[in-house]
């Protein structure tokens, strides 16, 4: 299966891009894609806090299964307002 | 009203969107472009949202202000892009029929937003640019 991964404020200056597609084996969580996403952008590594996740357009844990899950979002603390 | 914009705010058509005839109150809140944040003079701020979950979050917040606090109406409209000083980045206008309810749902509506709204700001400064995110490691925010 694969996900669309997006990405927003710092993150996507760490990764260089805003959006990407991932194949991922059957049955992965967030936990799996994110070691995966880390692998193809070592920077990830060092982030030093653990983003907030978005599937689908909803918050979602890390242990949340991404099968019939089309975009995934890895969010910084929000600043808005 | 719900809406992410890129022009200007114009707080007039929250009012008009949220005030009905039952109604004795109208509280609003404009969060402002600030001129200095952590010591540094600030030039400008640029915002990004996610818009799709952005906008929904932000449906789930009015629905969810509006039953709790049983006000009539509530209009929530965030701008994005570049922001001068001076400029309203956010306004949230509450139509209740006392003022109390009115007051209490906008102070609650704007702080939820500022922890779950998956929106973010850069900092221009003289001298860089910086993002600005809040507090990290606090999981996914609640939905209250």
């Amino acid at each position: 299966m694969s996900v669309e991964v997006r990405w927003f404020a710092s993150l996507s200056e760490t990764v260089g891009r805003s959006d990407e597609r991932i194949e991922l084996a059957p049955g992965s969580d967030v936990s799996a894609l994110w070691a995966a996403l880390v692998a193809r952008h070592p920077a990830l590594g060092a982030l030093g806090y653990r983003p907030l996740v978005a599937c689908d357009r909803e918050y979602a844990g890390w242990d949340r299964a991404l099968d019939g899950v089309d975009e995934v979002a890895f969010l910084p603390p929000v600043s808005g307002g | 009203m719900i809406e992410i914009v890129r022009a200007p705010i114009r707080v007039e058509a929250l009012i008009d969107a949220v005030r009905g005839d039952a109604d004795g109150a109208v509280a609003l809140f404009v969060g402002t472009v600030r001129e200095h944040n952590a010591g540094r003079h600030v030039l400008r701020l640029e915002y990004q949202a996610y818009d799709e979950m952005a906008l929904a979050e932000m449906r789930r917040l009015a629905e969810a202000t509006r039953e709790q606090f049983a006000v009539s109406g509530i209009a929530i409209v965030h701008r994005v892009g570049v922001l001068e000083i001076g400029e309203a980045s956010v306004a949230i206008a509450v139509a209740a029929a006392h003022r109390g309810a009115a007051l209490d749902a906008c102070r609650h509506a704007i702080d939820t937003l500022k922890r779950t709204v998956p929106i973010w700001k850069k900092e221009s400064f003289e001298g860089g640019e910086v993002w600005i995110e809040g507090q990290a490691g606090d999981g996914p925010p609640d939905q209250s």
